[in-house]
């Protein structure tokens, strides 16, 4: 069979989201997907036996609790584990160890600053105030604002009231927030500089900014907005690697009927007047539907997957200038056994957290200035965590593995291209960086994949390696998510949408672009919708 | 501030907790000096954080000191006839080395207390129970003639291991064969220098998944404990407290006292006490068998259908649904009865509870009143309540012999 009524192009999370609730609406759906696996950054890897990488993303924090509980994923077996606790290391040494605990975490902060350890309670305040709003958006299309129909006023309005909610002084605030550096936004709060290094991390993770660039608090929102059953910031591995929400996900979709064709790369979405009709695969079979949606990123959506006479002028431009420049690389190391940090109290708990290997806000503001020059940073910033030590399924028994995101890693370089000696030495900078405050730590390493910029988009397909699927600046947020006028779901071609991060509300494991998209088509085809409200902790 | 040559009388010793015999090892481990009590004695309601102990449970292994629990032997030649008719359950048919979960009722058919029988020999059995039963053990004796009644609770160390990878951390503590071990049976293992099988293991549990429950001389059990967190530590053993526990127990669907049910000994008023058919457990009472305990009055409770009856709740929205009445109607205006227990489920991600709820409205819609707080400001909610049939949280490998690859 050749014809349905959905494909989905791409099993990463969001496709596979989609598809499911277009298939629990009773359509025929069909993803296709060019790996012979599932999952596209939300994967589950062995690739060296006893071992299982979560390849690309690591932790989640964002996966929509309304959707997890609607589709029944727990029955398909996804378990969400939150983990507790993280140490941030100093250029020279120095610790900061993050406990669950306030006031453990209260003691801990005033050992290195009393005046910190105080105003991180208004930090986080501010900052849980901002998300709760962001919060509200995720499941939801943003509205338009220059058109009139009546859903968009409705929905603007709606906007408009969350954000007056605020009140006169916060909402000065919020505005200031959307436009500044995550350093800046730090500095009316923080006097410490590792501290300060160790909030402003999160303001740069998957993009191509440094913690002095505008538009980096925003960032740091992002990663702070999340809750695990309804612990506000806090992260959860996937028990199995993050490929067990792909495999949940695939595990609903095919519960209603929907189907899943690997090796399946899509070399061209068929345009007939002006309508999307179906898509062309690698291999030349042509299968046809009458709605295409595209988990593809925009630019790799519409530049390689489309051609340019059959897209609206400016289309094609916009999708060419898409940011989505790739900032980040993943080494995910098997190891032989738990390794031991410098400065960190050896006990069942605290060694087993996240490490975040900040430096100061000087060091990682140089790395930055590295990617700006093109090469990879030579003292880099980077977010571990051990997997294996919360999730019994991942490694054998008294073994372990480590998964390290690294920032900043350009996807050209400005000596030539990528080649396996130069991602090698990439490698060697991040172990040898470890090995810096955890002696030994190279004598552990078993087995490593080491993956820059070129290796993600050549394995998952996103554009530059971009983790977001594009940059998560206010240019591109909300309603200007990919394109102004595109960010409801519907692509300037007929029939066909988009269901990926690139749309809104943007990168991270959250199931929502893929649903907000789902919810958009069943309306469009007069369909009763599948797709649930959100559900908040702080309503 | 005496010298170290005065001896120091605690005037406080009679009143504080007894220790359990784990207790030396898991002070070490109650980070947050965090303790309830049980029976008398000390127990962590969570050492670290509850729902990572929680967590624990369900993705590797935790321990759970059950010292507290009330253990008897009974034994003799009436052993087996005294308890088949204090209890509501046949157990007649029970095979030694086999464990059974079962209740026991006043004449009124009201419950008592529900436990676990272990047949130990042809003539000895071990009930085990969360409160003392001592009175009412010997009281039920009356008209036998050989049967003795001794009080262990003191004298056997006790611990669940829960999890799934419970089997693989026994297996790798050098139990031959734990994992033949069917669900409710019994095996006795060699254990330290001991030439005899002094540890007793039993698979079994509270928590709905797979799990076992550890028995042993109390001059063992620090050893035991020992031996069990050295083979533990690759596979993420844990030490959990009843925080944990109530948030597992109540996933699976199983009753706790003072919880679901008030004891009927303990009652005052002879409504605040419940039948088992009223808290679902029909399947423990058998009619078959010769006469037991509130037979008379259970069989016209059976006839009647119990007013109430104790259902799992799924409820909409995340806020726990703790201490709440239910309605038949969303304006909360016809009271059809009350929550027992509530959590927010987070394997499950599901809003869930234990309720009683009047049986004639159990077909009908059913709302729950709940209150919140935020920020020190109250706040109330109406959510509508589906009846769930099935445990909330259940996994194949908790039945299945040899466990399911955890």
């Amino acid at each position: 069979m050749n014809q349905y009524d959905a494909i989905v192009i791409g099993a990463g999370h969001n496709g596979l989201t989609n598809a499911a609730y277009l298939a629990k609406a009773g359509l025929e759906v069909l993803v296709v997907e060019k790996n012979d696996y599932i999952g596209g950054a939300a994967v589950s890897r062995e690739l060296h036996e006893g071992w299982i990488y979560s390849s690309c993303s690591y932790v989640c924090s964002m996966m929509r609790q309304a959707i997890h509980r609607d589709l029944n994923l727990t029955k398909h077996g996804l378990l969400l584990v939150p983990y507790l606790g993280n140490v941030a290391f100093g250029d020279n040494g120095e610790t900061l160890v993050g406990y669950t605990d306030e006031e453990a975490n209260y003691n801990a902060l005033r050992k290195i600053s009393p005046h910190d350890a105080d105003a991180m309670f208004r930090l986080h305040a501010d900052l849980a105030r901002y998300a709760q709003l962001i919060r509200k958006t995720l499941l939801r299309t943003p509205p338009d604002p220059t058109s009139f129909r009546p859903r968009d006023i409705d929905e603007l309005l709606w906007l408009a009231k969350q954000f007056w909610g605020l009140g006169e002084k916060e909402l000065y605030e919020y505005i200031r927030f959307f436009t500044m550096s995550a350093a800046d936004y730090l500095e009316d709060y923080l006097e410490n500089d590792l501290i300060k290094a160790t909030m402003a991390s999160a303001g740069i993770i998957g993009t191509a900014l440094g913690v002095y660039s505008p538009g980096s608090a925003y960032i740091l929102l992002h990663h702070v907005m999340g809750d695990v059953d309804g612990n506000i910031g806090a992260w959860g591995l996937a028990r199995g690697g993050m490929g067990a929400i792909s495999q949940s996900l695939a595990g609903a979709l095919q519960e209603s009927g929907g189907k899943i064709r690997l090796n399946a790369g899509v070399r061209k979405i068929l345009v007939r007047n002006q309508k999307a009709v179906g898509v062309v695969l690698e291999n030349g079979d042509e299968l046809h539907a009458n709605i295409v949606v595209s988990n593809l990123d925009a630019k790799r959506t519409f530049t390689q997957c489309m051609d340019e006479d059959d897209l609206p002028s400016g289309i094609f431009n916009k999708a060419k200038n898409f940011k989505i420049r790739g900032s980040s690389g993943k080494v995910n190391i098997a190891l032989s056994g738990l390794p031991k940090f410098k400065g960190v109290p050896n006990n069942r708990y605290v060694n087993r957290g996240g490490q975040a290997f900040v430096g100061s806000l000087e060091t990682m503001e140089r790395a930055y200035d590295d990617w700006k020059h093109g090469c990879w940073s030579k003292d880099p910033f980077i977010e571990s965590v051990i997997p294996s030590a919360w999730d019994p399924t991942v490694a054998p028994p008294g073994k372990h593995w480590m998964s390290n995101f690294v920032q900043y890693c350009p996807a050209e370089l400005a000596d030539g291209p990528w080649t396996p000696e130069k991602r090698n030495t990439f490698g060697q900078t991040i172990v040898d960086k470890i090995e810096r405050y955890s002696p030994g730590f190279r004598e552990l390493i078993v087995h490593m994949e080491v993956r820059t910029p070129h290796e993600i988009e050549a394995e998952v397909g996103l554009t530059e390696g971009n983790i977001f699927q594009g940059e998560l600046t206010i240019d591109q947020l909300l309603f200007n998510r990919p394109f102004p006028g595109y960010a409801q779901y519907r692509m300037p071609i007929k029939n066909m949408y988009m269901c990926g991060s690139s749309t809104h509300p943007g990168g991270g494991v959250s199931s929502a672009c893929g649903a907000n998209a789902a919810r958009e088509i069943l309306m469009d085809l007069r369909l009763d919708n599948t797709v649930p409200d959100d559900d908040f902790y702080d309503e | 501030m005496g010298d170290s040559n005065t001896i120091t009388v605690d005037p406080f010793e009679e009143e504080r907790p007894k220790e359990t015999h784990f207790h030396a090892r898991m002070a070490v481990l109650n980070i947050r000096e965090n303790w309830a009590a049980w029976n008398g004695y000390k127990l962590a309601n969570y050492f670290y954080d509850a729902e990572y102990e929680y967590f624990c449970v369900r993705n590797g292994c935790g321990t759970y000191d059950i010292c507290g629990m009330q253990k008897y032997f009974v034994s003799g030649k009436d052993a087996e006839a005294m308890l088949n008719r204090m209890v509501t359950r046949d157990i007649s048919e029970m095979n030694v080395d086999r464990v059974t979960y079962l209740v026991w009722c006043t004449d009124e058919g009201r419950l008592i207390d529900d436990g676990t029988v272990f047949k130990l020999g042809h003539e000895h059995f071990m009930l085990t129970c969360g409160s003392p039963s001592l009175a009412w053990l010997e009281k039920s004796c009356y008209g036998f003639k050989d049967v003795s009644i001794v009080d262990m609770s003191e004298r056997i160390a006790a611990l669940a291991l829960q999890g799934p990878t419970s089997c693989e951390v026994l297996k790798k503590m050098g139990l031959k064969d734990i994992d033949t071990l069917k669900p409710f049976g019994i095996k006795h293992f060699p254990f330290g220098a001991s030439k005899d099988k002094p540890l007793m293991v039993s698979r079994t549990g509270f928590t709905g998944d797979l799990g076992y429950e550890l028995w042993i001389k109390p001059e063992l059990a620090l050893e035991m404990w020992d031996s069990l967190y050295d083979a533990g530590e690759d596979y993420h053993i844990q030490p959990f407290g009843e925080a944990a526990l109530n948030m597992a127990r109540m996933e699976a669907g199983f009753i706790m006292p003072l919880m679901e049910f008030n004891e009927a000994l303990k009652t005052i008023h002879f409504r605040h006490d419940h039948t088992p058919f009223q808290l679902s457990l029909d399947w423990l009472v058998d009619f078959k068998k010769p006469h037991f305990n509130g037979r008379a009055a259970l069989l016209k409770e059976q006839h009647d259908g119990p007013e109430y009856t104790l259902v799992k709740l799924d409820i909409e929205g995340n806020k726990p649904a703790e201490e709440c009445n239910v309605y038949s109607d969303k304006g909360c205006e016809n009271e059809i009865g009350y929550v027992t227990s509530a959590m927010w489920s987070p394997v499950v991600k599901a809003n869930i509870a234990l309720a009683m709820v009047k049986t004639k409205y159990l077909k009908g819609e059913i709302w729950a009143e709940i209150y919140y707080n935020k920020e020190l400001r109250s706040y109330t909610k109406v959510s509508r309540c589906t009846v769930k049939e099935k445990p909330f949280w259940t996994h194949p490998r908790s039945r299945a012999t040899p466990p399911l690859p955890y």
